[in-house]
C-alpha cells in the first residue's frame, strides 16, 4: 500500500534548523513542512512591509532555505511553508534568488496569496469575537487582517509541479494535509478523511512538541538525548491512518504520552476542531504503539467545513513598560517585597499613568500567583513590574522606577533591566468564505 | 497524593483562553481523574488566575481530560502583562493538585 512520508521542519518562526536538515537527509520524506507563523508574527511582518515593500516575509527564510534547499533537491523533497508571512511573493522571489545562487535548475516556486483581507475588513463591519465590538472601532489602529486559508491552493500548486510552496496565513494543519490530498487524490468533501488527516497535521505542526519537546519532567517523564531532539515524520496511508515517528538516530522520542499531549495542545472542544477545510472530531482518535518511536493514529472524523473563515486582525493596542531587578541571600524575599512597595508608591508619587499593572516576584509568585505558590521561599528573587500605558513615554517611566532601585531601593539590588515597547495585539473575526480569493503566482528558475 | 503521581499535562493557548490537558499515565487511573478533577475544582484551584468559566471535555479513548479556561491569560499572548505570556507553566501548576489516592 502506498505510503507518503511528511516531515515537520519547524514549529515556530525561531525554531532550530538542524532537525529539518536531518529529516531531509535521513528521514526518507517526500515533503518538508515549515510552520513558522505565530498569531502576531504576521501583523509585525505587515508593518515591516509597509516600511519596505520587499520585506514582510519570515526573518529566517533565507537561513532555512540555504540550509535545506541543496539536500531537499538531492533527495527530491518538496517544501511547503507559511514563511511568506505578510509577503509570500517577496518570499518566493528570495527563494528563487537563493536557488539561482546555488546553481539549482528546473525549479518552481509557488507563492500563495489572498489571505490578506485588510481591505475587505476595512470596508465591512465585522464582529470582533473577543470583545463583541465592531471591527470599525479599531479604525486606523488596524495594521493587518489575514484570513486562514485552507489546503486547496497548496494542493493546486503541488499539482502544477511546485517544488516550494510559500504561503502567508494558512491554517497550520492545512500545510500538512495538502500534500496527502495531492498524493492520494482525496475528495475535499470526504469529511471523515479530512478530519483524520487534520489529526496528522495537528500532531506535526509544532514539530518537536510531539517528539519529546515541551515534555521532559525528570524522574517522571524522561526524554533521551534532548539536546539533539529530532522532529517528527508522519507516514500517511491512503485511508488517512498514519504513524508518527522520527529519524532513528535523532534525539527525543515518540510515545503514546507525547502524542496524547500534542493531540490536545491548543484544542478546546475536541469534537469540533474548526479548520478552513473541515470541522475535525478528535474524540474517536485511537493511538497504538506499533514499534520503538512509532505511534499509529486512527479514528479521527470530520463534519462539513464552515461557510465562514477565521480572520486574525492585528492592531496597535497599547504600550508596555517593564523593569526587573534581583535580590539574593538572607531576606531576599522581604527585600523584593519592599522593592515592589517602593515602586508602587513612586509610580503614584510621580503620577505615572497606566491602565493596568502587575507586580511580581520571580521565584515566588510570577507564574502561578500567591495561592498555588505558597510555602516555597527561594534563596533569590527577581522583582518584576509591568504596566500597560497609552503612550511610549509613560511606558518608559515604569522601567525607570525599577532601575532606580539600584541606588534608591533595598540593599543589594542587582542586575536591573528594563524595556518599553509598542503592543501589536490580535483579535479575530469571521468573514464569509466567498469574499476570500486565494491566488497563486509561480516563479520558475530555468 | 499529588495529581502529578498519576497524570501528565500540557498547556496550550488561543487568545485569552488557556487549555490544559490532564492525561493518565495508566489508562486504569482515568476513572479516578474523571471523578476527582472536575471543572469546579480546576476553577477553584486557579481562582487567582482564571476570570472566566472552566469547561471540561472528556476523552476516555486516550484516558485524558481537557480543561478550557476562559479569560485566563491576562488578555492573551499578544497583550498580557504576565511573564508567562502563553500560560505555558499552568500545566505544572495543575499537577500540584491534591487528590485522594487509589
Amino acid at each position: 500500500m502506498k505510503t507518503i512520508r511528511i516531515g515537520s521542519g519547524a514549529g515556530y518562526s525561531g525554531d532550530r534548523i538542524e532537525p529539518a536538515v536531518e529529516l531531509a537527509e535521513k528521514g526518507g520524506i517526500r515533503y518538508l513542512v515549515f510552520e513558522c507563523l505565530a498569531e502576531r508574527t504576521i501583523a509585525i511582518a505587515q508593518q515591516a512591509k509597509m516600511r519596505d515593500p520587499g520585506a514582510g516575509y519570515d526573518a529566517l527564510l533565507a537561513a532555512r532555505m540555504e540550509a535545506c534547499l541543496p539536500v531537499c533537491r538531492r533527495n527530491s523533497v518538496k517544501i511547503i511553508t507559511n514563511m511568506g508571512a505578510a509577503n509570500p511573493a517577496a518570499g518566493a522571489e528570495k527563494v528563487g534568488e537563493i536557488a539561482k545562487r546555488m546553481g539549482i535548475k528546473g525549479f518552481k516556486i509557488a507563492a500563495v496569496t489572498g489571505d490578506d483581507v485588510l481591505g475587505i475588513v476595512r470596508q465591512g463591519d465585522y464582529r470582533i469575537e473577543e470583545t463583541g465590538e465592531k471591527s470599525s472601532a479599531l479604525k486606523d489602529r488596524m495594521v493587518s487582517a489575514n484570513a486562514y486559508l485552507g489546503a486547496e491552493p497548496i494542493v493546486e500548486a503541488l499539482q502544477n509541479g511546485a517544488d516550494v510552496v510559500i504561503t502567508g496565513r494558512v491554517a497550520d494543519p492545512a500545510l500538512f494535509i495538502a500534500p496527502a490530498i495531492h498524493e492520494f487524490g482525496w475528495d475535499m468533501n470526504d469529511w471523515n478523511l479530512l478530519g483524520q488527516a487534520t489529526v496528522m497535521g495537528h500532531l506535526l505542526e509544532c514539530a518537536g512538541q510531539v517528539t519529546g519537546g515541551y515534555f521532559a519532567d525528570p524522574g517522571y517523564k524522561d526524554v533521551p538525548d534532548p539536546a539533539r531532539l529530532g522532529f517528527p515524520i508522519a507516514e500517511v496511508r491512503a485511508d488517512g491512518s498514519f504513524v508518527v515517528t522520527k529519524v532513528p538516530e535523532a534525539g527525543g522520542m515518540v510515545t503514546l504520552a507525547t502524542c496524547k499531549e500534542q493531540l490536545l495542545y491548543e484544542i478546546h472542544d475536541p469534537s469540533s476542531y474548526i479548520t478552513p477545510d473541515v470541522v475535525a472530531d478528535f474524540t474517536g482518535v485511537r493511538m497504538t504503539e506499533v514499534g520503538k518511536d512509532r505511534v499509529q493514529v486512527t479514528g479521527g472524523k470530520g463534519k462539513p467545513r464552515t461557510d465562514m473563515l477565521k480572520v486574525s486582525i492585528g492592531y496597535v493596542d497599547s504600550y508596555i513598560g517593564e523593569g526587573q531587578i534581583s535580590y539574593g541571600g538572607p531576606g531576599a524575599v522581604a527585600r523584593g517585597k519592599l522593592a515592589l512597595e517602593i515602586v508602587r508608591e513612586r509610580l503614584r508619587l510621580t503620577g505615572v499613568q497606566f491602565d493596568e499593572i502587575r507586580y511580581d516576584l520571580i521565584g515566588v509568585n510570577s507564574l502561578h500567583r500567591d495561592r498555588i505558590s505558597a510555602g516555597h521561599d527561594p534563596y533569590e528573587v527577581r522583582v518584576r513590574v509591568a504596566g500597560r500605558t497609552k503612550t511610549m513615554a509613560e511606558a518608559v517611566r515604569i522601567g525607570n522606577e525599577v532601575e532606580t532601585l539600584y541606588t534608591n531601593g533595598p540593599a543589594g539590588g542587582a542586575g536591573a533591566w528594563k524595556v518599553a515597547r509598542e503592543v501589536v495585539a490580535m483579535v479575530s473575526t469571521l468573514v464569509p468564505r466567498t469574499l476570500v480569493k486565494p491566488s497563486i503566482h509561480y516563479e520558475v528558475i530555468g | 497524593m499529588k495529581l502529578r503521581e498519576i497524570a501528565h499535562s500540557r498547556t496550550g493557548d488561543k487568545g485569552n483562553t488557556s487549555n490544559i490537558s490532564v492525561i493518565a499515565y495508566d489508562p486504569a487511573d482515568y476513572p479516578l481523574l474523571e471523578k476527582q478533577v472536575t471543572a469546579e475544582r480546576v476553577k477553584d484551584f486557579f481562582s487567582e488566575i482564571v476570570e472566566g468559566e472552566v469547561v471540561r471535555y472528556a476523552l476516555p479513548n486516550i484516558g485524558a481530560l481537557n480543561f478550557v479556561l476562559y479569560r485566563a491569560l491576562g488578555g492573551g499572548v499578544t497583550r498580557t502583562l504576565a511573564l508567562d505570556i502563553h500560560g505555558k507553566s499552568l500545566s505544572s501548576a495543575i499537577l500540584e493538585m491534591e487528590i485522594p489516592g487509589r
